[in-house]
């Protein structure tokens, strides 16, 4: 009995005349979480994708990564005989614990000598005296097991695993996340991920402030998101020449919004080069000084594209919850600093002015610095760690 | 550029020899030594004859010397060991403020157990005046623990005065002292004083994972690893046979090739006292040990964003200790010897090896003039606080 994987997916069913291309993505982000597990087929029917000649374990973890499945079945493929589809049946019920069942069968190939109703009595009478524990609820039952009768076989499945839900990454554009090492910004990025968006991360390190275990950081928790995205590229840039001359010339309540606003317009610049169309941060409403709605303002008008920011009305606890399921919340928090801990001083500006700000930044040469700044940004390629 | 290393005190480059020999042993001498047989035999002779010549390098009887996983188990054995069989006759403890955590950490275990214990202050240095020593010495203290190098500062605490305080004092006390950054640096003089000694390999070019307890012949201890009947039933655990052969041999090498490293500790201290607001935490070249320097600089506030600077330009060297410049609180030790500032914060320790040179020196002192002057220049404003807070990216 050979086993392949069925994936479901769901929204992008919806999606009127660019459901084809969805699709197509989505086939295609299967195929790159599978691409080292051997030879893979992957084909699409329907609403669902079968992913054959896999080793399933393998494959089924990787598969509930890949933004815009909705679930994911191991399905058992015998050959269209009733004595195979009923044991089949009945092993899958008696590994869990009894409650209620329903047989869904669909005949897709009728030259099967049983219709779908016949299936779904025949196969649902046999349960009930095999396993007393076991009844049927055909409106909300605890597990349905599905059979279809196709030209190649039975196929018998339940679903089983949830899948990630969203949509497929590549399918709503690209933005760049504003990486810092901290907790909320890769948070921010699984989101954006979520909803389709392709990444490419930038984060700022201010050597000699920061060390290279802060990149090693940095570098770890991109390569946990091309779990979900694929390769992702990481802009690291030198911020340090930039920070010394905000800290120079600038009044010191200010530093940190200078400081992000010169950030948003070095994004801009690589959104540029990139070809993306936003960009993403961990911003959070009233977590810091720069982010009160006053301060958030003031720094989004630095950049010339929108400044998306998924986590702005979540509560840190929740946050926290997120980077923990997700799995970078122990990355996170191992304890170097990043450049932002840095050159803070002791009151920062809550509510600042436009105006005022404007004003600082007049004795900064701007694009010089933004120049010389890109002119060290390093870029590198990362792509999941897996063993 | 070439890379100079200075952080000798948190671990050493072997000798190029001590791999050549361990992996010979790996692959030829590769019994157990409780075998039977004849490659239980051969891998038997190589830990017997290392350990003989160890023991003659620390000058002792080879059956005194045990061998362990490392300074911190020697160090953590020995207070367990000792502590644990005395325990009927006090629960009092001495040692010092500026010991290291394989030392403070399980004595906070005994004081959790009901042990007494008592961390005597040191002085501006980092040494201990005998006459603290003996004012907290009682009849039922039974464990008297101080160190013979310090691993930050350098400093050297002076046995010869201390020892005979404790028998005159505390007869029933044993005396430990932990030497892993004083083998092969200094003569060995604690260990006509002491009732057990710990070693290290890799603190002196050789191997990591390996290193040993000196137990004085007639000494109760307890083990601390139990198990199979290996180290005379007082260490448990298959010997590191190869690990040991690389120890002896790093000791022989560091005897016939050591540097007099005196001479360069003090052409470093000139070099850098030449850079404006520098400062040394603990002894100056002379008056401690021969490879610890712990300096800082006024206006450089955070030790760690110097080593970061000077790793940029090739030279290694280390906040404090390696084993907590991870964390971000300040030194134990440097506390406890009253520094404060910049002196406390921005400490940075550079230590030498064998294999340090007197042009490795040089071009330590001018990455640190450059480094400390360009740190300088930017640290004027607002620079001062490090304190967590405003991550805005996060």
């Amino acid at each position: 009995m050979a086993q392949l994987v069925m994936a479901r997916y769901g929204e992008i069913a919806l999606k009127g005349r660019n459901r084809h291309r969805f699709e197509q993505l989505l086939v295609n982000n299967v195929r790159r979480a599978l691409h080292d597990l051997g030879r893979v087929s992957v084909t699409r029917t329907y609403g669902r994708i079968f992913i054959e000649n896999v080793d399933t374990a393998a494959a089924i973890p990787r598969l509930t990564r890949v933004f815009g499945l909705v679930s994911v079945s191991p399905v058992w493929v015998m050959p269209q005989d009733m004595d195979a589809i009923r044991a089949q049946t009945l092993a899958m019920l008696a590994q869990r614990r009894p409650g209620t069942f329903k047989i869904q069968a669909r005949r897709a190939d009728k030259s099967f000598p049983h219709d779908s109703p016949a299936i779904n009595r025949q196969l649902g009478a046999y349960v009930l005296d095999e396993l007393p524990g076991w009844s049927v609820d055909v409106h909300h039952p605890d597990l349905v097991i599905y059979v279809e009768i196709r030209p190649e076989g039975a196929f018998i499945f339940s679903t089983s695993v949830p899948g990630p839900g969203g949509l497929p990454v590549g399918m709503t554009g690209r933005g760049i996340l504003l990486l810092s090492g901290g907790i909320d910004s890769p948070v921010a990025g699984w989101m954006a991920l979520k909803r389709g968006m392709e990444l490419t991360a930038l984060h700022f390190e201010s050597p000699p402030y920061t060390g290279p275990r802060s990149r090693e950081k940095v570098v770890d928790l991109v390569r946990l998101l091309a779990e979900y995205a694929g390769p992702v590229t990481l802009y690291i840039n030198h911020f340090t020449r930039i920070q010394q001359a905000i800290v120079s010339s600038c009044p010191p309540s200010l530093t940190v919004i200078l400081m992000r606003r010169m950030m948003m317009r070095l994004a801009d610049c690589i959104a540029e080069d990139e070809g993306a169309s936003a960009l993403v941060t961990g911003e959070n409403l009233g977590q810091v000084a720069s982010q009160t709605l006053e301060s958030l303002a003031v720094i989004g008008t630095a950049a010339v594209r929108p400044v998306l920011r998924p986590l702005i009305f979540f509560d840190k606890m929740e946050i926290v919850e997120r980077a923990q399921s997700i799995g970078t919340y122990p990355i996170s928090v191992r304890p170097y600093e990043d450049c932002c801990t840095l050159f803070v001083p002791s009151h920062p500006a809550t509510s600042p002015r436009e105006r005022q700000v404007v004003a600082a930044e007049a004795g900064l040469d701007i694009e010089a610095l933004l120049a010389a700044s890109l002119a060290q940004t390093e870029r590198l390629v990362l792509t999941e760690a897996r063993d | 550029m070439a890379e100079v290393y200075l952080d000798n005190s948190a671990t050493t480059r072997v000798w190029p020899e001590v791999p050549q020999l361990m992996e010979s042993v790996y692959r030829d001498q590769y019994g157990n030594p409780s075998s039977l047989h004849k490659r239980g035999v051969v891998a038997e002779k190589v830990l017997d004859t290392s350990r003989q010549e160890l023991a003659a390098a620390v000058g002792c009887h080879p059956h005194e010397l045990f061998f362990t996983s490392g300074g911190t188990e020697a160090n953590n054995w020995a207070v367990f060991g000792l502590a644990g069989v005395r325990k009927p006759r006090g629960k009092r403890i001495i040692t010092t403020a500026v010991e290291h955590p394989s030392i403070l950490v399980p004595l906070d275990v005994l004081a959790e157990r009901g042990f007494e214990v008592i961390r005597l202050p040191v002085d501006w240095r980092g040494e201990l005046e005998a006459s603290r020593l003996a004012a907290a010495l009682t009849p039922d203290t039974v464990l008297v623990t101080i160190m013979a190098v310090n691993n930050e500062v350098g400093a050297v605490q002076d046995w010869a005065a201390l020892s005979p305080l404790v028998r005159e004092r505390a007869p029933h006390a044993a005396v430990h002292v932990d030497a892993v950054q004083a083998l092969a640096k200094l003569p060995l003089l604690c260990l006509e004083q002491a009732d057990t000694v710990s070693f290290s390999a890799h603190k002196l070019h050789g191997p990591q994972g390996v290193g040993a307890l000196y137990v004085r012949e007639g000494t109760r201890i307890q083990p601390l690893i139990f198990g199979g009947e290996q180290e005379r039933k007082l260490r448990a655990g298959t010997e590191n046979v190869a690990g040991v052969a690389g120890f002896a041999l790093a000791v022989r090498l560091c005897r016939e090739r050591g540097q007099e490293l005196m001479q360069l500790l003090h052409e470093l201290y000139q070099g850098l006292s030449d850079i404006p607001g520098f400062g040394c935490n603990g002894p100056t070249p002379g008056a401690g040990a021969p490879h610890i320097l712990n300096a800082y600089f006024e206006g450089i506030p955070r030790g760690e964003v110097l080593v970061h600077a000077l790793a940029s330009r090739g030279v290694y060297v280390s906040t404090g200790s390696a084993c907590h410049s991870r964390r971000s609180r300040p030194s134990h030790v440097l506390s406890a010897m009253h520094r404060s500032g910049d002196a406390l914060t921005g400490a940075v320790r550079f230590s030498l090896g064998a294999a340090t040179t007197r042009e490795e020196i040089r071009q330590a002192v001018a990455a640190t003039a450059e480094a400390v002057a360009e740190l300088r220049l930017h640290s004027g404003k607002g620079s001062r606080s490090g304190a967590a807070g405003y991550g805005a990216l996060r």
